[in-house]
């Protein structure tokens, strides 16, 4: 995966001098480990501060969002599946973007890691799918497929399914992987079981609002707990407004929710956000045949209507 | 203003060694004349809370994930209760709510915690405008500050105006020495706590403050981040704010709040009135420059409309306009929280920098 970046700095050094595009979107080194900054480059002189490695988990796609000018922007499996959605929906026009594809390997996820560890972690190297963990007396090596943000260790569509460049040769998508073991486990609780289950999960939840934010699903221009006419959700933390949150965002993100993971990784108290998208993911899957953002020929089962549905109720 | 330095310099002479054992006796002895709150691990973190009698703060930590600010200013508190019940005479009359100001001490604040409460009560305890449930809650609090030895690898305190073993805002400081603790005595609220707690075994001052010296140095010499916010209140405030460089400092930023929110200096608030059939309650819940409704106003006009705005606001409220209002330096004590939660890693330290070294 390290080995992209002279790809994706070529690539987007021609773009830029070119001018096929007025700007590349990418990711630049964080100033804390296992952290990279998104961030965009404008002259050929700058696309060496691009970096590649496996703290890029940010889905880029949430920063194309009604731009005007003409993108270049580098897109793992995830960031294209959003990309397509947000076609799809018109955030983005196709013509105006080029999408440097990067074949991915997963992310690592910062927090599992630093749980790991009663000492604070302060520097990270990355190198042969291995990670090397430092910091005040720690050094310790990990084998990066064990410390996968959790919707990597399940994504099966790691290469991107659009673009018009590509910074490697694509990758074998992982087999049989059992996506939905967490959620087939909630769904079998009880009714009085799942609320404490979700009580539970939500209970640290501050309403900050990151998961949604982080989401490039989350564009609504008033979103549904920021109108105050009617007011629908109360602004505490009272733990029936925030639950009414999470269970309103998941339903807007139904058959559109790419598991790209932005909305947990950003989470600033580690709360599985996904759990609630996951179930609507599995059933788009199971009753529609759905997965989001493969095509863009298809619009997303809930905003289409087929005259020969086999379901009778809507005929 | 010499009274109190005289004070302050007689508490400074009494250090009390507490052994690991005396320690956990003492905190339950407290109990009876204090509700007594500190750092409780829940999942992966560490948070501030109620602790149950016999329970010990968990001083196994760098620092807590949200900032202490929770302990006097509650993320959603209540203010007034009312009825809408229009054949109750009272209806429609606000009322205030009890509450329970009862004295309370925070066990292990960090010392950027306690001196953020400082920060903040500029605005909430000021010649013209009190705060009534802050400066309540703040009084009845007595502040038992637990000082880094190993500071986390964002915190940039000393050049923040604060630093591991700052004292400001506190009324004892813990140091962990090992085997054992010290307790420095700061103010008459520490005396009075100390007595409470029934620790007697007074240190030798002058070793102890040796150790406690040795200590600090140790801590400050470990922390390599560092501000430079010298040239920020000669700067125009106008030039700063064309500045060129915000569209990029916020190219990254997702409007989250969470910046503001695990920061113990922020402050603003937004006032809510929320009914349950017929009663209802007022209510106060923390809010962030960082979100579009912050400014939205009733006409719908939005003088903060764009993402690049309010990252500016929040940068300019913190390094510049509260600088200047307060002649106090920065509004951050450097806890460095902002940095390690920000999702998409926007640093204050970096656009300290930009700001401190911008030339129009
Ligand atoms: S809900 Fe979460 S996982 Fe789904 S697209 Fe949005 S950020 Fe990605
Ligand atoms: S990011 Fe986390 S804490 Fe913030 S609203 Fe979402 S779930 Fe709650
Ligand atoms: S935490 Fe970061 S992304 Fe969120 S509002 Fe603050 S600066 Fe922006
Ligand atoms: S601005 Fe950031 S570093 Fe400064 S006090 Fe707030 S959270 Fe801490
Ligand atoms: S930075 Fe923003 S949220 Fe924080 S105190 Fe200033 S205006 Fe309020």
């Amino acid at each position: 995966m390290l080995a992209y970046i002279d790809k994706i700095r070529e690539i987007s050094r021609r773009l830029l001098q070119e001018g096929t595009v007025d700007m590349v979107m990418g990711f630049r080194k964080g100033t804390v480990p296992m952290m990279n900054e998104p961030c965009f480059v404008k002259t050929p002189e700058d696309v060496d501060t691009f970096v590649w490695d496996s703290n890029c988990g940010i889905n880029l796609a949430n920063y194309l969002t009604n731009r005007q000018e003409k993108i270049g922007i580098i897109a793992k499996g995830c960031d294209s599946r959003n990309i397509v959605t947000h076609i799809i929906e018109n955030k983005i026009k196709r013509d105006q973007l080029v999408i440097i594809g990067v074949p991915c390997k997963g992310m690592i996820d910062r927090r599992k890691i630093q749980a790991l560890f009663e000492t604070e972690i302060e520097n990270v190297i990355e190198a042969d799918g291995n990670i090397t963990i430092k910091g005040r007396g720690l050094e310790k090596t990990l084998n990066k497929k064990d410390v996968l943000q959790d919707n990597c260790a399940l994504c099966i569509h790691r290469n991107p399914v659009i673009y018009d460049e590509l910074a490697g040769d694509l990758v074998e998508e992982q087999k049989d992987v059992d996506r939905y073991e967490d959620i087939r486990k909630i769904e079998s609780l009880s009714p009085e079981e799942k609320w404490r289950y979700f009580d539970d999960l939500l209970s640290s939840c501050i309403r900050c609002y990151a998961c949604r934010n982080a989401c490039p699903l989350c564009y609504c221009p008033t979103c549904f707990v920021d109108e105050s006419r009617p007011q629908w959700v109360g602004k505490s933390i009272d733990s029936i407004d925030t639950r009414t949150f999470h269970f309103l965002r998941a339903y807007h993100c139904a058959g559109r929710c790419t598991d790209c993971g932005s909305c947990e990784r950003a989470c600033p108290m580690g709360i599985k956000v996904r759990l609630f998208t996951k179930k609507l993911e599995k059933d788009c899957l199971e009753l529609f045949d759905w997965e989001a953002g493969m095509t863009l020929e298809k619009r997303p089962p809930l905003d289409t209507y087929r005259p020969d549905d086999p379901d009778d109720f809507i005929k | 203003m010499s009274g109190l330095g005289f004070k302050v310099k007689v508490y400074m002479m009494k250090i009390i060694t507490i052994n690991k054992e005396d320690w956990a006796k003492g905190l339950e002895r407290l109990c009876d004349s204090f509700r007594l709150f500190g750092p409780v691990k829940q999942d992966e973190f560490h948070n501030f809370r109620q602790l149950v009698k016999g329970e010990l703060p968990d001083l196994n930590l760098l620092n807590t994930r949200l900032s202490a600010k929770s302990m006097v200013y509650p993320q959603s508190e209540k203010m007034f209760e009312f009825t809408l019940d229009e054949n109750r005479d009272d209806h429609h009359i606000l009322k205030e709510i009890h509450k329970d100001y009862s004295p309370k001490a925070v066990i292990g604040i960090r010392p950027c915690d306690a001196r953020a409460f400082l920060l903040v009560k500029e605005n909430f305890d000021t010649p013209e405008y009190k705060d009534p449930y802050w400066i309540k809650s703040y009084e009845a609090t007595t502040w038992v500050g637990y000082a880094c030895n190993t500071p986390c690898s964002t915190c940039f305190g000393t050049t923040a105006g604060c630093g591991p073993f700052h004292e400001q805002g506190l009324d004892l400081l813990l140091v962990d020495a090992g085997d054992y603790y010290l307790l420095k005595i700061l103010t008459q609220k520490g005396e009075n706590f100390l007595t409470a707690a029934g620790w007697s075994s007074k240190a030798d001052s002058d070793a102890a403050r040796h150790e406690i010296e040795t200590l600090k140095r140790a801590a400050e010499e470990k922390i390599t981040a560092r501000i430079s916010t010298d040239k920020l209140k000669d700067k125009k405030t106008t030039e700063l704010f064309e500045a060129p460089f915000w569209e990029e400092v916020a190219f990254a930023c997702i409007n989250c709040g969470t910046c503001t929110y695990v920061c113990p200096t922020c402050w603003c608030f937004d006032i809510q009135d929320e009914t349950i059939g017929l009663s209802g309650i007022r209510m106060r819940n923390w809010d962030s420059c960082m979100y579009p409704i912050f400014t939205l106003h009733g006409s719908g006009h939005n003088p903060r409309n764009t993402k690049m705005q309010r990252v500016r606001q929040r940068f300019m409220h913190k390094l510049k306009y509260y600088v200047d209002k307060y002649g106090d330096g920065i509004q951050c004590v450097g806890c460095g929280r902002c940095i390690r939660h920000c999702p998409v890693n926007i640093d204050i330290r970096k656009v300290c920098d930009l700001m401190n070294n911008f030339e129009a």
